[in-house]
């Protein structure tokens, strides 16, 4: 029995752990965009870690259930509310048929995900039920979630893992004051001076309003001076243009030298501005719970540094799961 | 043609063939993540070739970032020695230039553009030293061009002209990205030419735009049904000028799924080519047109 949207907020996406093997072809990998609350919201509720779930923005959605289901929402704070009681984030609650899901206003954070008991069950698109809506894929009919929607949920319901709770320690949000984003340096690093490498590392940037699946813009910081040279062929004019050449996901363009953009699930592949290197796996999650306006630093981190901040991501994971299953 | 290499995070590794775009540096691209393919690297996510670079994205879980350094670096050495030939199709698209759709979009965002005083084709036309725009057409037109990379969002061709390098077309991006460009449109920016698959941003100059799909999610169009992407990088195209009777006749047969594009078999040998550029060319038409 499906789900009934009665509002579905600002932006409101069906998303699960997305679909690779298709990025050479300038479909990205999507997801969402808060990977780790995905798997914590699916554990939650029973299913298995990959389930499709609806990632909010800003702002939650408004649900009528018409069978009885579990509940969690991970990453952002946005409280959720059953006929307008209030349930704690991150833990598992129950709501019986015919309830309304509600949510208060965000308190902190930018994506709420939103896992349900059988998980969302809409078509997959290459293997996936991701929505990637720059190419009409997954989600429904290749679109977010719009007002009137009907969600149809899975079958495979395991038993319900009610009142259990991700432990405060194990969530993870953007908290208060600069956030630090570490990143590798690398790509087309040496195109800047060092005293430009300096001030992008020392600068305090701040996220713009143009933050979205595919990336995050940043400003405030000094623009970049380029290291001088005869432009190669086929790079184009700009002395941030290079040669078009695939983009990592969390690359860190700066069209122009002056505002860095980093791209995030939904990235285009490739394109013709030059990187200054690129976010490390581990911090990728915390991008997506990053509102605009807030001051963000970039921590310089060598590939060792890297891996073990992956580790100790995969660390509270596996704490998470031993603490639900 | 020395490699860079560089680690993008903990998950890509980025090798930069050469800074400069040329057939050369795509062959060993191309070299390179074929042989990383057929190797099926545990850990190994995504193979992306690009014009003169590519990409590996890995699992460092499954392989280490050395590691993969380490048997891509010998790859390279065995690419040096492969044989530039490919065996191919080439791709007969056909363009309404200068069409009421381009236009419109041009014309809304002109003030991003480096000449607002003229259309993106006309701009272009001067710069590289036309007389007119039907003389810039027939440049643009009359040599085939090689998909060199597919990317940027699903399924966009980067085409490089066929000609030798001071005939090559270049024109800048637009100074400041649109946020619109019609679906199908026919663009330009350094020296590629490109086919935006949908509708969306975009920063390169738009000249004009096919009947033709060349993406469709739901592969309801024939010649998409076996997968939904139709480039490949190593595919040839030609681009056929049509005029508006032609375009709506092929828009109309789409609808109807009764349009087949002319799509013939080829063999590329990049050595032949840099020796005979125009008698290449000429056998790739007659390839094209032979039935």
């Amino acid at each position: 029995m499906p789900i009934k949207v009665i509002s579905a907020g600002v932006l409101t996406t069906i998303q699960d752990l997305g679909r690779p093997g298709y990025y050479h072809l300038g479909i990205p990998m999507g997801g969402a965009m808060d990977r780790y609350a995905l798997r914590c919201a699916n554990l939650l509720v029973g299913n298995d870690e990959g389930a499709g779930c609806l990632e909010a923005t800003f702002m939650g959605p408004e649900l009528e259930f018409t069978e009885d289901a579990t509940v969690a929402v991970c990453g952002a704070e946005l409280p959720p509310k059953v006929n307008g009681e209030e349930q704690p984030t991150w833990t598992a609650f129950d709501v019986k048929s015919g309830d309304r899901l509600g949510f208060d206003y965000l308190r902190s954070g930018a994506r709420a995900v939103i896992a349900i008991s059988g998980g969302i069950d809409t078509p997959a698109a290459l293997g996936s039920r991701s929505t990637y809506a720059i190419g009409a894929l997954g989600g429904i009919e290749g679109r977010p979630v719009q007002d009137g929607d009907t969600l149809p949920l899975g079958k495979n319901k395991a038993p319900g893992r009610t009142g259990k709770s991700v432990a405060e320690k194990l969530r993870r949000g953007p908290g208060t004051g600069d956030v630090t984003l570490r990143m590798m340096p690398g790509l087309y690093w040496h195109r800047i001076t060092s005293e430009s490498q300096k001030s992008f590392l020392a600068d305090t940037w701040k996220v713009a309003m143009e933050a979205d699946r595919m990336g995050y813009r940043f400003q405030g910081g000094k623009p970049l001076e380029f290291v001088e040279r005869k432009q190669p062929f086929g790079a184009g004019s700009d002395p941030s243009n290079i040669t078009d050449a695939c983009y990592p996901y969390g690359s860190i363009q700066v069209p122009g030298g002056t505002e860095p953009i980093i791209l995030h699930r939904d990235a285009v592949s490739g394109g013709g501005y030059f990187m200054v290197g690129t976010i490390i796996s581990a911090d990728m999650d915390l991008i997506g719970q990053l509102q605009p306006a807030t001051p963000v630093r970039f921590a310089e981190v060598d590939m060792d540094t890297a891996l073990k901040a992956r580790h100790d991501r995969q660390q509270s994971l596996e704490e998470v799961r031993k603490l639900i299953n | 043609m020395k490699c860079r290499y560089t680690f993008g995070g903990d998950e890509h590794l980025f090798v930069e063939v050469d800074e400069a775009m040329s057939l050369e540096a795509f062959f060993v691209s191309l070299a390179v993540t074929n042989a990383v393919r057929d190797a099926k690297i545990k850990g190994v996510t995504e193979i992306c070739p690009a014009n003169a670079s590519f990409q590996i994205k890995f699992n460092p879980d499954l392989v280490t970032p050395d590691n993969l350094l380490g048997m891509v670096k010998e790859m390279e050495k065995d690419a040096e020695k492969a044989e530039s030939k490919l065996d191919t199709r080439i791709i007969e698209i056909p363009v309404w230039y200068q069409d009421p759709y381009t236009h419109e979009t041009l014309m809304r965002f002109r003030e991003r553009h480096q000449d607002p005083n003229s259309t993106d084709i006309e701009y272009a036309a001067s710069i590289n030293g036309y007389k007119d725009v039907p003389s810039f057409i027939e440049a643009h037109s009359s040599a085939p061009w090689f998909v060199s990379m597919v990317g940027f969002v699903s399924g966009l061709p980067f085409l490089y002209q066929m000609v030798d390098r001071p005939r090559q077309i270049e024109v800048p991006k637009y100074l400041r990205p649109r946020t619109d460009t019609p679906k199908l449109t026919v663009g330009y920016g350094g020296c590629f030419s490109c086919i935006y698959s949908v509708r969306g941003a975009g920063g390169y100059q738009m000249f004009g735009i096919t009947p033709m799909p060349i993406y469709d999610p739901e592969q309801k169009v024939r010649y998409l049904r076996d997968f939904m992407v139709l480039f490949k990088p190593g595919d040839i195209v030609k681009w056929k000028p049509v005029d508006e009777t032609e375009y709506k006749a092929i828009v109309e047969a789409v609808d109807k799924d009764d349009f087949e594009p002319r799509i013939r078999p080829v063999t590329f040998d990049l050595e032949a080519y840099n020796s005979d550029i125009d008698g290449t060319n000429t056998k790739l038409m007659e390839a094209l047109n032979a039935d």
